[in-house]
């Protein structure tokens, strides 16, 4: 592995809070240096990074990669190609595969192919109960010795409220956190999109937001009754905002996540029936999407997640009742984060940072966000000014369901570093 | 007005002008006569295809439509299926792109999942009519809804119109506040407030939740069919209590004293939503609305066709 000299970005690290012009020094796989005037060692690429940002490597906790069993619309390897064009050094992988990540063999089965691509470091989320059916804990332990960094039931939410207390109580042995999906399915059952005017005048099933907010108080008020992490999975409702607002002045143990598309979109953009718009929990209204802002900036939501959902084409072509949820999310996350919080000065840029690289790896206790001397060299080379137009031929996903499709974004990633590898260099990106 | 007046699909009326709206009601007036002839047909629609596409059960509407194709003279084709297009195998847009490769003119789709039509029209250059697609429009029931007022009234704007009973799950109810407000009526939903979406009042529709105060400030009550399954959905307790708190009734017509006009886009359910000496009785116009069905059908099968809004039908 050749040593890289990034000279002259505006190095941004969250995690010790400093910003500004500096060259950064990589060297085995890690972190060597940082300052002013790094002289270039012998043999050591140099780059230069001017008008650039670098940046801790981006970290997704909630990223689906559809391998094993629906490899037609995204593999770990895809996957984790998409992750690092978009930036990202780790994306955390939720157990809604076929068969369910919810073994140490099927967890040990990501951690390999997630080696084998070479690209992002690709962690499991295991499931929490066995074959994400809620009824019998998976084997925590087991499942972490093999790599698991969290447990989750992901899209099929934790139902019984002695399940969830038991998970958060067992899961505080190993130290890791039960990320839940919060729905009370018995309100969201059949739901199509947000419930409100949108929904009333497109003949759509609605998930009202109490549907997510229900659930959001009952896990606030587990974590209080066993001291146990709990991490709320994309919240979508300003109700759900207000909720974590109250836990954390409690001091309890809840973190949380949003999506740019829950911080970008409201539910309007579900007429015309545009299936890129279905997703669960749905675009809601603009008092939410406003109100998510707000918790990003002051911190009550702890960090960005993509909730990348990769659908083949011919599964989102179709009646809006029968589409699948989800949209793909790692390529255009930080050219939403961009244009959505740091140019309208919702977020500093640190700030941002902070939200998509050093906080998401503090929650789930995983390495980077950091470019701490000694740290791996997970690192991001971004044009935060470059304004480029998503295209779907461009996506390296598998899939490209995303309503952001010929949208214009502000800024992108032109060199992805993970463990001090190249694992993705754009084409075409500026370089003197 | 132009004669490709309506744009290609008839999705909804949310999606039309008044201007649009009344064309239409003009346009029927003279279709009306033609099925009150002996020899009931005119050639305007000769040598054009038309697929009735039915994928949910209807008698009603779908006959309305072949009898509306038939007097103008198209050829028509009926798919009718009861199981959705996903779970027979294949889906609507491979049913699209068959149609289209058949080369026909016009499809008319009645669907169960809202947006079906759209995605339909979306994806073929023939011309589409929604038939009924989901909880969503049902255009034509609307317009012959609005004919049938205004046969009787004379007028559409200024008149109040209470739509009663299971407004979430219908497309009568969404065609017809759509094309009613457009028209300038006034327009309220009453019924037990579990059927009435409630986000439906920033529209500008009122919300009574007590049929009585309904019918004492309508003029015409538009009665919902209660689909027997919103019981067991958990959505009412029973279709007893039903009838005796939100039916229409003899008894509450003659508490509110006045002469209302009666519709209901059928088919009934006698001694539910509506009792049968409503239904029968003089204040009723569900046979107008009906035969009006067949007119307002040959007008926008006429008028999508690229047909001249001044035709004559004599």
């Amino acid at each position: 592995m050749t040593d890289l000299l990034i000279r002259g970005g505006r190095v941004i690290d969250p995690s010790r809070g400093t910003d500004g012009v500096a060259d950064l020094y990589l060297k085995d796989g890690k972190i060597e240096a940082v300052g002013r005037n790094i002289p270039a060692q012998p043999g050591a690429e140099v780059l230069d990074a001017t008008g650039k940002v670098v940046a801790p490597g981006l970290i997704d906790l909630h990223v689906h990669f559809r391998e094993p069993g629906f490899e037609h619309a995204e593999t770990i390897a895809t996957g984790a190609l998409s992750a690092v064009a978009g930036g990202f050094t780790a994306v955390c992988a939720m157990p809604n595969t076929d068969p369910v990540t919810d073994s140490q063999a099927t967890v040990g089965f990501v951690v390999r192919q997630s080696i084998r691509a070479g690209l992002a470091r690709v962690y499991p989320i295991g499931a929490v109960s066995m074959g994400q059916r809620g009824e019998q804990l998976t084997e925590f332990g087991e499942m972490v010795q093999a790599g698991a960094v969290a447990v989750s039931d992901d899209g099929k939410p934790v139902k019984s409220s002695h399940l969830m207390r038991t998970a958060l109580e067992y899961a505080k042995t190993f130290g890791i956190p039960v990320a839940d999906h919060c729905e009370d399915m018995s309100l969201a059952e059949g739901g199509a999109m947000h419930e409100g005017l949108v929904s009333a005048r497109l003949g759509l099933k609605g998930i009202p937001s109490a549907a997510e907010e229900i659930m959001v108080a009952r896990d606030i008020i587990l974590a209080e009754l066993t001291g146990g992490h709990v991490h709320l999975c994309h919240m979508s409702t300003r109700g759900s905002v207000e909720l974590i607002r109250w836990a954390k002045s409690k001091g309890l143990r809840v973190t949380a996540e949003a999506t740019p598309h829950h911080f970008t979109l409201t539910h309007e953009r579900c007429e015309g029936y545009d299936t890129n718009a279905k997703m669960n929990p749905p675009l809601r209204e603009a008092a939410d999407r406003d109100a998510i802002r707000q918790g990003l900036k002051d911190g009550t939501i702890d960090c960005i997640a993509s909730d990348h959902a990769p659908h083949h084409y011919d599964t989102k072509e179709r009646e809006f009742d029968d589409a699948p949820n989800g949209i793909v999310g790692l390529e255009t996350a930080l050219g939403l984060a961009l244009r959505e919080l740091v140019e309208p000065g919702i977020l500093s840029l640190p700030e941002l940072l902070a939200r998509m690289s050093t906080v998401p790896a503090r929650i789930f206790g995983l390495a980077g966000g950091t470019l701490a001397v000694g740290a791996p060299a997970d690192v991001v080379v971004f044009d935060p000014a470059r304004r480029w137009v998503v295209r779907r031929e461009e996506l390296h996903s598998r899939s490209a369901n995303t309503p952001f499709l010929n949208e214009t974004l502000v800024g992108q990633a032109d060199l992805t570093l993970v463990g001090g590898r190249v694992a993705f260099d754009r084409p075409g990106r500026q370089n003197p | 007005m132009t004669a490709a007046a309506l744009g290609k699909d008839l999705v909804g009326l949310e999606f039309l002008t008044a201007d649009q709206i009344r064309l239409i009601l003009d346009s029927a007036e003279p279709f009306k006569e033609v099925s009150e002839r002996a020899i009931k047909k005119v050639p305007a629609l000769r040598g054009k295809t038309i697929v009735n596409l039915f994928f949910e059960a209807s008698t009603r509407t779908r006959i309305s439509f072949e009898f509306a194709e038939k007097r103008l003279s198209a050829d028509t084709v009926n798919v009718a299926t009861s199981i959705s297009s996903v779970s027979k195998g294949e889906t609507l847009v491979d049913t699209a792109r068959n149609l289209e490769a058949m080369r026909i003119d016009m499809v008319v789709i009645r669907h169960p999942s809202s947006g079906a039509a759209q995605f339909l029209g979306d994806r073929i250059r023939s011309n589409v009519i929604n038939a009924g697609d989901g909880k969503h429009e049902h255009p034509t029931q609307g317009l012959l809804d609005l004919l049938t007022l205004r046969d009787r009234f004379g007028k559409i704007e200024g008149l109040k119109v209470a739509i009663c009973g299971d407004v979430l799950h219908s497309r009568v109810a969404r065609s017809n506040i759509w094309g009613l407000l457009k028209l300038g009526a006034e327009v309220a939903l009453t019924g037990p407030a579990t059927l009435i979406p409630r986000e439906l009042a920033e529209l500008g529709v009122r919300i009574i939740p007590r049929i009585d105060d309904a019918m004492a400030w309508a003029d015409a009550l538009n009665v919902l069919r209660l689909q027997l399954e919103r019981m067991q959905g958990g959505f009412i307790p029973s279709l007893r209590e039903y009838n005796r708190v939100f039916g229409v009734t003899r008894e509450r017509l003659e508490r509110a004293g006045k002469e209302l006009v009666i519709l209901h886009p059928g088919p009934m359910n006698r001694g539910v939503e509506i009792d049968s000496d409503v239904a029968d009785g003089h204040c009723s116009v569900i046979l107008p609305q009906v035969t009006n069905g067949v007119a307002i059908r040959m007008a926008v099968l006429y008028l999508l066709a690229g047909g001249a809004p001044e035709w004559q039908a004599s």
